[in-house]
């Protein structure tokens, strides 16, 4: 299933894309007049070892390509796939290969944004859309870590507790406004203004040229994660420091 | 009065997180970086009536292995599952972030070592902990580019789940113990989720052989097998780095390979002793079975290593 | 949780030269403990965090116990409690008595 709103919405310059299995699809699209590679996964699907597969490999060719074209990912996932026999295989291995290969393209000079138009959770969420250097949110879009029932029955709490402890913090309530606040999303798009593809064609045109880091700094900044960022610079500076009392010994 | 020498040789499953570093550096030689003094405590715990911890669970520090410099992280799984949490995970990045800046300075560190002991994000502070476990995957790719090791032991009770498995498949050497659990989703998870006849989270022979060290290492989910002791995980940490693949396309598309492999051999499979059959090891259905000495003689006789990871 | 600060005196300084000490964790039926050392009074503060309610005399009565035995003077003390028996507490204050009195 093609995700038509979106598609239209992002490349109104066109684009040449085809279904995959696991229903994943790619091709290529135009946007501000370059060329751009484009793989999304649609329908909601849990995020299995088959699922994974394709669409690392598909990056790996990407990458080998040495073309350097930014790599455009429309993500409507769910979870990770949830069965002992995904569990047996090795899932772990599935997941982190995806994230390291999308990372690796960011790495090798190609600018990767993901946009992300349905639910994507957990080890899922990891796996795809966190692994870009840049995270959009559409209509539709639902990240969450873990959704509310569930984390009331692991920390034993009362949905209606929890629900009232989430007015309070951004830190752990499901949706794009608390993640958007952590530093996960960059910047949340409404498709129905029209503006969407030049927000893109602007954000792909926006070389990422040292490839640092930044959503802690992004997350301290909207007060989602007040002490992240904060905390990584004290261990950095300390280790230095650990390095001279070492000498000193 | 408990002989000395098992007083020595403590096991990796029941020692704490701090205990572990101490068996695993050479005497004397940890450097812990914000420790308990320096009170760095969770924000978030306090709103769920929880008592926090002054490291969250999370020791980092600089140290010797033989000699050569080293970084180490070690959760504590006992404080919250040793969860990914907003200080926990920045204690870790921050520690990543320095060994990458440091690569090939008079101050580098020859490997990092990372003691996961995790159920994964901590729910209190969900958010925050899935960003820690995406931005220490990002940190530690970036270590390995900068060309310097990072291996994961696991054995702890907590296991490496949920966003730890992603983690510890991002590392450039694996060492496991029997006890040492890897995965996404845990067992109970599975189960509440998908019901008790996809995955009997109490039948933990079961829980062993799809998440297991053993199962882990023959199946190439992790590259080293070790005894249950801190010095034998010592002793192949010491080794590891060796033989650490660097982080580049050529490593990723040998990995794309090996695991298109195992999907496509092992794919149709239940359990893991109709993989064993599979791939013709001797007594499919005893791998539990067997003793660490008979296991340990398997594996070098018939282990697929491999440094595609 | 529960948090309260006892305040007492001891009979002397606390030997030893360390200025701080950490010891146990925050697991099931465990603390955590943290020693400063602050001056030379016998003044000691013991600041308590617990998870479980109710049980402020006997956390007294304890580190009365703890300070007979080993005079902490000077010495802030601050714990993090998740459910410990007090046996469990006075082995944890002890070993960090002794972790205070090791030559640093």
């Amino acid at each position: 299933m093609m995700p038509d709103n979106l598609l239209s919405a992002l490349f109104p310059e066109g684009h040449m894309l085809s279904l995959g299995a696991e229903n994943t699809f790619s091709g290529r699209a135009k946007s501000g007049g370059r060329e751009v590679e484009v793989l999304g996964i649609s329908g909601g699907t849990p995020l299995g070892p088959e699922t994974a597969i394709i669409l690392a490999g598909r990056v790996l060719g990407i990458v080998k390509s040495g073309s350097k074209a930014p790599i455009v990912f429309l993500i409507d996932t769910a979870s990770q796939r949830m069965t002992r026999r995904d569990e047996m295989l090795g899932l772990n291995e599935y997941l982190a290969h995806l994230a390291k290969s999308i990372m690796l393209a960011g790495f090798e000079g190609h600018r990767t944004i993901s946009v992300l138009y349905g639910t994507a959770a957990a080890g899922a969420l990891i796996a795809t859309a966190l692994a870009t250097q840049t995270m959009i949110a559409v209509d539709g879009a639902h990240p969450s870590v873990m959704d509310l029932p569930s984390i009331a029955r692991v920390t034993k709490l009362s949905l209606d507790i929890l629900t009232e402890k989430a007015k309070k913090t951004p830190v752990f309530a499901p949706g794009v406004e608390p993640l958007a606040a952590t530093g996960a999303v960059t910047e949340i798009w409404s498709l129905s203004d029209g503006h969407c593809n030049e927000r893109l064609s602007a954000l792909l045109a926006d070389e990422v040229t040292d490839g640092a880091d930044i959503r802690d700094l992004l997350g301290a900044s909207r007060g989602g994660r007040k002490v992240a960022a904060e905390v990584a610079k004290r261990v950095q500076e300390a280790f230095l420091q650990t390095i001279v009392s070492e000498k000193a010994r | 009065m408990i002989p000395e020498n098992i007083m020595n040789e403590p096991s990796w499953y029941e020692s704490s997180a701090r205990a572990r570093i101490n068996g695993l550096l050479d005497a004397g030689s940890f450097s812990e970086i914000l420790g308990p003094q320096d009170k760095i405590m969770s924000p978030h715990l306090a709103l769920f009536d929880l008592p926090p911890a002054f490291d969250d669970g999370m020791i980092i520090g600089r140290g010797l292995i033989d000699g050569r410099p080293v970084a180490v992280a070690a959760q504590e799984g006992q404080f919250m599952g040793g969860t990914f949490a907003e200080v926990s995970g920045a204690k870790l990045v921050g520690l990543l972030r320095s060994v990458a800046s440091a690569a090939g300075t008079s101050q580098a560190v020859s490997t990092v070592v990372l003691l996961l002991d995790t159920g994964g994000v901590r729910l209190q502070e969900a958010n925050a902990g899935e960003m820690a476990v995406s931005e220490t995957i990002r940190a530690v790719l970036d270590v390995r580019r900068a060309g310097v090791p990072v291996v994961a032991l696991i054995g702890g009770r907590a296991g490496a789940f949920g966003g730890g498995g992603l983690v510890t498949a991002c590392c450039s050497h694996i060492v496991i113990s029997e006890q040492g659990r890897i995965s996404v989703s845990g067992p109970e998870v599975i189960e509440t989720n998908k019901g008790v006849e996809e995955f009997d989270s109490h039948d933990r022979a079961l829980v062993w052989r799809i998440t297991g060290g053993r199962s882990r290492v023959l199946l190439g989910g992790a590259d080293s097998y070790v005894k249950g002791d801190i010095s034998s995980f010592r002793q192949t940490a010491a080794q590891a780095r060796n033989s650490a693949p660097s982080l580049s396309l050529e490593t990723l598309e040998r990995e794309q390979e090996r695991l298109e492999q195992r999907l496509s051999s092992y794919g149709d499979c239940r359990d893991t002793p109709e993989i064993w059959t599979l791939a013709g090891l001797p007594t499919p259905d005893k791998i539990a079975d067997l003793t660490e000495d008979e296991f340990i003689s398997l594996l070098a006789k018939g282990g697929r290593r491999h440094d595609a990871r | 949780m529960e948090k309260f600060t006892i305040h007492t005196q001891a009979k002397a300084v606390l030997r030893g030269k360390s200025s701080n000490a950490f010891t146990g964790v925050v697991a099931s039926g465990n603390l955590e403990i943290l020693f400063e050392r602050k001056d030379n009074s016998l003044d000691v503060t013991v600041e308590v965090m617990t998870a479980s309610h109710g049980y402020q005399a006997v956390w007294e009565a304890v580190i009365k116990d703890f300070v007979d035995r080993t005079s902490p003077g000077g010495v802030h003390i601050a714990i993090h409690d998740n459910g410990a028996r007090p046996d469990t507490v006075l082995l944890r204050l002890m070993q960090g008595a002794r972790l205070m009195g090791a030559q640093s």
